[in-house]
């Protein structure tokens, strides 16, 4: 008999008694929790995400590849990779950002090149948690997994009508179980770590900095 | 069962390793400052008793549900994780998840194996049997690192090394880290351990990481994690194989959603970790990175014995946030390598006897002074002093008729214990017989031995009163 058939029969076995599913609980527990209203979700978002050490800027939807250039230059960022296939990258391309990396073949064939001769990458987001000040990554094949960790620098631009209250909105709204991603991600502060005396330290393995874009329609701040 | 010699340590040694730990104001003041600050962020999370009692009972819930159709579920995981293209393995004891790892390694030719952070690879052994077999298995998520090139263990399962000063560390790095000079600067520290690390995760042929959630419904992993070493060990190699103990699975994605908020709350006292990594299968066609191949080891080790007994069970709801032992006052002051077993504290206090059998931990229930702070704190309700309680039954009887003897059942018994209570029952229940005693006992007291075996090791000796409570009411009557 093999491992997985002993197993198995062991806690067959057991006969555990049936409980009552918890969905119910679920919906009821969240649905009994104070939201956050609409209007509020954006402005609630950088207050966290900033305490989580990421740096925001807030621009109008139109503008901000300007904005990315201020950031390039101003951070010294020599190579920026990014994704070609997207509408950012396109929008990038045309831009005449310096230093344009794409990220256009497999890793196999540039792994030591990603990992020594990157300065920093731009991603897109499916959206963010204003609750916590977190993004949600949705790497596919245009945009890979690796992006949003292995340069130093992580650039994320977030579209402020995305921003949902909490997880759960995220999960229930956008339907995740009903298609996944080889690797979803949450993505809340740059690397970091306390495992030395509980002294907190950024970049530890992924990104030293993350910059999130956050896309509005009103004016620069 | 195989019971890992290397890191077990006898009963006996229990107590002198905790006692050297007592005696050690370094270590003590390691902890107690740790433990303290745990406890006040984790408090700082929680500033509603009544939301966080809310979140615990749903939580529970969730857990109890979710083990209440185990085998379902992980058959439903199994094959929603085949179809997403993840090869699924089962392994009863340690020894055969290592070896089931191993096969893979060298289908591979593998070399290197970077490692994230996984408790259950811990429990295993995995790290030895894999350098017994010529593969270097690395540890990378900071601590982990820290405590493998020292050449110990993790001595709590959120922070391995937590043991460690700065200066120990640096003086470490100096010694074992080509190049590095000595720097008590934390920010350096954790800039070599990168620069070793990153070249590590590029060469490595395989990743490894465990578990914190594995969701039924999708056949998807989640793992959580600050550091990104995780995120590396997943993503970089060709090949990636989690590890994990067969009790992790939940039906729904929505029902890891109380659970994490809970997890990094009462872990670290963070709302979240930087990372919430949610992996569903390898990389697929056109995709530009992300393992080639992918594996799921789910671990046995004991956990089915557990699982047999309906209060026993509740050990599995733990989703090892390392709470219990935060509040601990045991562990506080013994540290967490005192215990000799992969999990330390309360949690392993409980979870151990059915990965090693009591005869192996028969003591360790009696770590506790049974203050309750740990049920108190646990996010998923898991009462603790309560399953103390019944494994020191079982630890000092036979099993009750119907029910089938845990590994080294009885283990603990002690012939000089049992006759103390056999004459102890046989005095108290014979009402003619114990006023004769009372009355030799308190005319007699002078003659009390002031060694008293295993009393006076840390206590004054017990000596009776000059007259007894009867005598004393008698008086007062007249």
């Amino acid at each position: 008999m093999s491992a997985r058939d002993k197993i198995l029969g062991k806690l067959r076995a057991a006969q555990a008694r049936p409980l009552p599913n918890p969905d119910d609980a679920v919906v009821a527990h969240y649905a009994s929790l104070p939201r956050t209203a609409q209007d509020q979700l954006a402005q609630e978002f950088a207050e966290k995400i900033t305490a989580w050490h990421a740096e925001v800027h807030t621009v109008p939807r139109g503008q901000w590849v300007d904005k990315l250039k201020d950031i390039v230059a101003e951070k010294g960022i020599r190579t920026l990779l990014y994704p070609p296939a997207k509408a950012h990258g396109k929008a990038l391309e045309a831009s005449g950002v310096a230093g344009l990396k794409p990220y256009d073949r497999p890793i196999d064939e540039w792994k030591q090149e990603l990992f020594e001769g990157v300065d920093a990458a731009i991603t897109g987001t499916r959206g963010a948690i204003a609750e916590t000040g977190t993004l949600i990554v949705w790497p596919d094949a245009d945009e890979p997994r690796l992006m949003s960790l292995v340069p130093p620098i992580h650039i994320a631009l977030v579209d402020a009508d995305t921003i949902v209250p909490t997880l759960y909105d995220a999960i229930t709204a956008q339907g995740w179980s009903q298609g996944l991603p080889t690797n979803a991600l949450l993505i809340t502060g740059p690397s970091k770590t306390a495992d030395i005396q509980q002294t907190l330290a950024y970049g530890a393995h992924g990104p030293k900095e993350l910059i999130v874009l956050l896309l509005t329609g009103e004016a620069s701040q | 069962m195989s019971t890992q010699p290397l890191q077990f340590v006898p009963g006996s040694e229990f107590k002198r390793r905790a006692a050297e730990v007592v005696a050690n104001p370094f270590l003590r003041k390691s902890f107690r400052g740790a433990m303290d600050f745990l406890m006040a962020k984790r408090a700082a999370q929680f500033p509603d008793p009544e939301l966080l009692e809310r979140q615990r009972t749903l939580a529970e819930h969730i857990r109890r549900y979710s083990l209440s159709r185990l085998p379902q579920l992980l058959e439903q995981l199994e094959a929603n994780l085949v179809k997403n293209g993840v090869k699924v393995h089962w392994a009863e004891t340690p020894d055969e998840a290592n070896a089931i790892i191993l096969g893979i390694c060298r289908e591979h030719g593998a070399e290197l194996m970077v490692k994230g952070k996984s408790m259950v690879s811990e429990e295993v052994e995995l790290n030895h049997a894999m350098e017994q077999n010529g593969i270097e298995a690395l540890e990378s998520d900071m601590g982990e690192y820290i405590v493998q090139l020292a050449g110990e263990k993790p001595s709590h399962i959120i922070m391995p090394a937590i043991h460690k000063t700065k200066q120990q560390i640096a003086k470490l790095f100096e010694e074992k880290v080509p190049g590095v000079s000595y720097t008590e600067d934390v920010d350096a520290l954790i800039q070599v351990g990168r620069d070793v690390l990153r070249k590590k995760f590029m060469d490595a042929d395989i990743g490894l990481s465990g578990v914190n959630f594995a969701v039924a419904e999708t056949g998807t992993l989640c793992l959580v994690e600050n550091e990104g070493n995780g995120r590396m060990c997943t993503t970089v190699p060709d090949v990636h194989i989690a590890i994990t103990g067969i009790e992790k699975v939940v039906e729904k994605l929505e029902h890891v959603v109380p659970l994490y908020g809970l997890l990094t709350r009462s872990a670290t006292g963070q709302a979240i970790t930087t990372y919430f990594n949610v992996i569903t299968g390898p990389r697929r066609n056109g995709e530009k990175d992300g393992p080639k191949e992918m594996h799921l080891v789910l671990v046995d080790n004991g956990r089915t014995q557990a699982f047999a007994d309906e209060q026993l069970r509740q050990t599995l709801q733990c989703i090892r946030c390392g709470a219990c032992m935060n509040h601990c006052p045991v562990y506080t002051r013994i540290g967490g390598h005192a215990y000799g077993t992969t999990y330390p504290g309360p949690i392993g206090e409980i979870i151990s006897p059915h990965m090693m059998g009591l005869a192996a931990t028969h003591v360790l229930p009696g770590a506790s002074t049974l203050c309750g702070a740990c049920g108190e704190v646990c996010p998923v309700k898991i009462p603790i002093p309560d399953l103390l309680i019944r494994l020191r039954e079982e630890a000092t009887h036979d099993a009750k008729p119907g029910h089938a003897p845990l590994v080294g059942q009885g283990a603990g018994k002690s012939t000089f214990a049992s006759l103390a209570y056999k004459g102890f029952a046989f005095l108290y229940s014979r009402p003619a017989l114990y006023r004769t005693f009372a009355w030799a006992a308190t005319r007699f007291r002078f003659l009390t031995p002031s060694n008293q075996a295993g009393w006076t090791v840390t206590r004054t000796p017990l000596k009776p009163a000059a007259k007894s409570l009867r005598e004393l009411l008698a008086e007062r009557r007249k």
